[in-house]
């Protein structure tokens, strides 16, 4: 179970990692600016299964793998949204980052509410409010992405 | 193009008539090895160009290593270009071009364009016929799908998509669907490719084509010069596009036959849409319609005309990028500013996009119009577009720019605001001192 982090919509890679960061190459630093220009509190808050919810088009922008990334070394445990940029939608799952796409979710869902997922259903459950939504099916190919452990393995195993 | 391949493409022809196909979708079944796609449909195509930068180089190049791969496919179809944070703007920077510089002498990439011969990724690779029509390429930078312009499959992708693409030369793909925007009529005076693709934008949204193709066709192709159509697929993934494909005509093959490369042994090959291919919608756009346009903070869908612009006041304007650092942006910069004299009070900063293009405005005279008009000359970099370097905003400050992205904090400090506009509208707006429309100068 994690809280909710709630964002609005189109939320760009250069809010989720501003590119005057992109020349640190420790992941740890980086992640410490994660999300900075819109929540200047939330590398010091988040914490390990946190969950992220935000309105449509999430990590638009740059194709930077930062973004995922410092988020998954953040502990965000998913990010939830109605649809995301398909840059970000292809780096989450290349990284083994999950995400899940559920308008009802994005919808409903409110900060600071106790959230879980199930990724091998969808089933996102809001504990706060006592409701629970359905996300998106992921497809089999990513189901087999992710079950590899990310597209590196995926590689290695070839 | 090989016998085995020009077999799967004559098989696939055989089939288009029972399965119509877009222009994407038809280069895609070609690098697929199928005899057709359709859209949905997870496919591996194999790559004829997979690029990276300075930024996100490093990245990769660190998967690569993981996926434990000693050597890289193939080292001519791999480009590595530090051009984001070069001429290094600082130490940590000058580790990452290192870095890149060091990966691409071990692996003798062939297509490596160091600081003084290199320029902005999405420009250089068309002119240097590093990339040709037809191609499938994916390039660890979101502004990738530049070279639809040349009719080639270009989307932006990750590092580690850049790494599996430099170990085995495939990437995975899904096949998308496509919005078809057929373009009529003749665009009127100072408007130009920019203009016409954030009028575009205005209208879908930065997320209204959202995986999806953007097909360029119609009548009105032909009244755009390549320079336009790149800035135009440049921007397709503004509007949440995976590529933005143009049709090759006859200014395409002169373009590819002047810009040849004498280094790679590249072919074109020319795709086209089947007249019966499906879309998702089709947008109609009169280029005889378009005004001067500029994209408000802070999102590229925000746009307005420029002369509705009320009183703007501008620090700086940018004019260059990879969407506008070509020749005829710098042209029609000189123009306006030849003989006239950048405002008090306003940093402008020319930056063409690669060294042909510097060259070219040493040669036409344009760098010193800029520089006695008080524009700064710069070598190319993206620099200012990412708020890296060579031109980064404080708080309160206001910019007019010729990049793509006019996101919070894009160019700088958080609190201040970029207005995406033409090289027309950026001269005008640097002369006058606040956002102008150039037939008003």
């Amino acid at each position: 179970m994690g809280k909710v982090y709630k964002y609005g919509e189109n939320v760009d890679t250069d809010v989720i990692i501003p590119a005057r960061y992109l020349n640190i190459a420790d992941g740890r630093e980086l992640a410490s600016h994660a999300m900075e220009d819109i929540d200047a509190d939330f590398s010091k808050t988040v914490k390990k299964g946190d969950i992220i919810v935000t309105g449509k088009n999430f990590g638009s922008g740059s194709s930077r793998e930062h973004a995922p990334l410092v988020l998954k070394l953040s502990g965000v445990k998913a990010v939830i949204a109605p649809t995301f940029a398909r840059i970000f939608y292809r780096n989450a799952f290349n990284i083994g980052f999950p995400i899940l796409e559920c308008e009802e979710a994005a919808e409903r869902i409110q900060g600071g509410d106790e959230v879980k997922v199930d990724f091998r259903t969808g089933k996102i459950t809001n504990v706060t409010k006592g409701e629970s939504y359905m996300a998106e099916p992921f497809p089999d190919f990513m189901h087999e992405l992710v079950s590899k452990g990310g597209l590196v393995n995926y590689v290695k195993q070839k | 193009m090989n016998t085995k391949d020009r077999k799967k493409i004559a098989v696939g022809d055989s089939e288009l008539a029972a399965c119509p196909m877009t222009m994407t979708q038809k280069i895609l079944t070609a690098h697929a090895g199928l005899p057709s796609v359709r859209p949905g449909q997870f496919i591996e195509a194999r790559l004829d160009m997979v690029l990276a930068n300075d930024i996100t180089g490093p990245v990769a190049i660190r998967e690569f290593e993981k996926m434990g791969r000693k050597k890289v496919f193939d080292r001519e179809k791999i480009a590595l270009v530090p051009d984001h944070f070069t001429p290094n703007k600082d130490i940590k920077s000058a580790q990452q071009a290192k870095e890149l510089r060091e990966f691409a002498k071990a692996q003798k990439i062939v297509n490596y364009f160091e600081v003084g011969e290199m320029g902005i990724e999405h420009a250089l690779l068309p002119e240097q016929g590093v990339v040709t029509a037809g191609d499938v390429v994916i390039g660890a930078d979101s502004h990738t799908c530049t070279y639809g312009a040349l009719g080639a499959f270009s989307t932006g992708i990750g590092s580690t998509d850049m790494a599996a693409g430099m170990a085995t030369g495939k990437a995975w793909f899904k096949v998308p669907s496509a919005f078809k925007f057929v373009l009529s009529g003749k665009p009127g005076d100072w408007v130009s490719g920019k203009d016409i693709i954030l009028h575009i934008i205005g209208k879908t949204g930065v997320d209204g084509a959202l995986y999806r193709s953007m097909e360029f066709c119609g009548p009105g192709v032909e009244h755009l010069s390549m320079d336009d159509r790149f800035a135009m697929a440049n921007m397709a993934v503004e509007a949440g596009a995976k590529n933005g494909i143009f049709p090759v005509d006859k200014s395409t093959m002169a373009y590819i036959r002047r810009h040849k490369s004498k280094v790679l042994n590249k072919e074109p090959q020319i795709f086209a849409a089947d007249e019966d291919a499906e879309y998702e919608k089709v947008y109609e756009v009169d280029l005889s319609k378009i005004k001067p346009t500029v994209a408000f903070p802070h999102l590229p869908e925000n746009t307005r005309a420029a002369s509705a612009a009320r009183n703007i006041r501008i620090d700086q304007a940018v004019i260059g990028s990879c969407t506008n650092g070509r020749l005829e942006d710098m042209a029609v910069a000189a123009k306006i500013l030849k003989g006239r004299k950048v405002a008090e009070g306003v940093r402008c900063i020319v930056i063409p996009a690669t060294r042909q293009v510097y060259l070219d405005c040493i040669r036409l005279g344009y760098a010193e119009v800029f520089v006695r008009a008080g524009a700064v000359f710069s070598t190319p970099t993206c620099g200012p577009c990412l708020g890296g370097h060579m031109g980064v905003l404080a708080a309160g400050e206001r910019a007019v720019s010729t990049t793509n992205r006019n996101f919070v904090g894009r160019m700088g400090d958080v609190g201040s605001e970029v207005y995406l506009s033409s090289p027309a509208v950026a001269a005008a707006s640097a002369v006058k001192g606040r956002i102008t429309d150039p037939s008003k100068l």
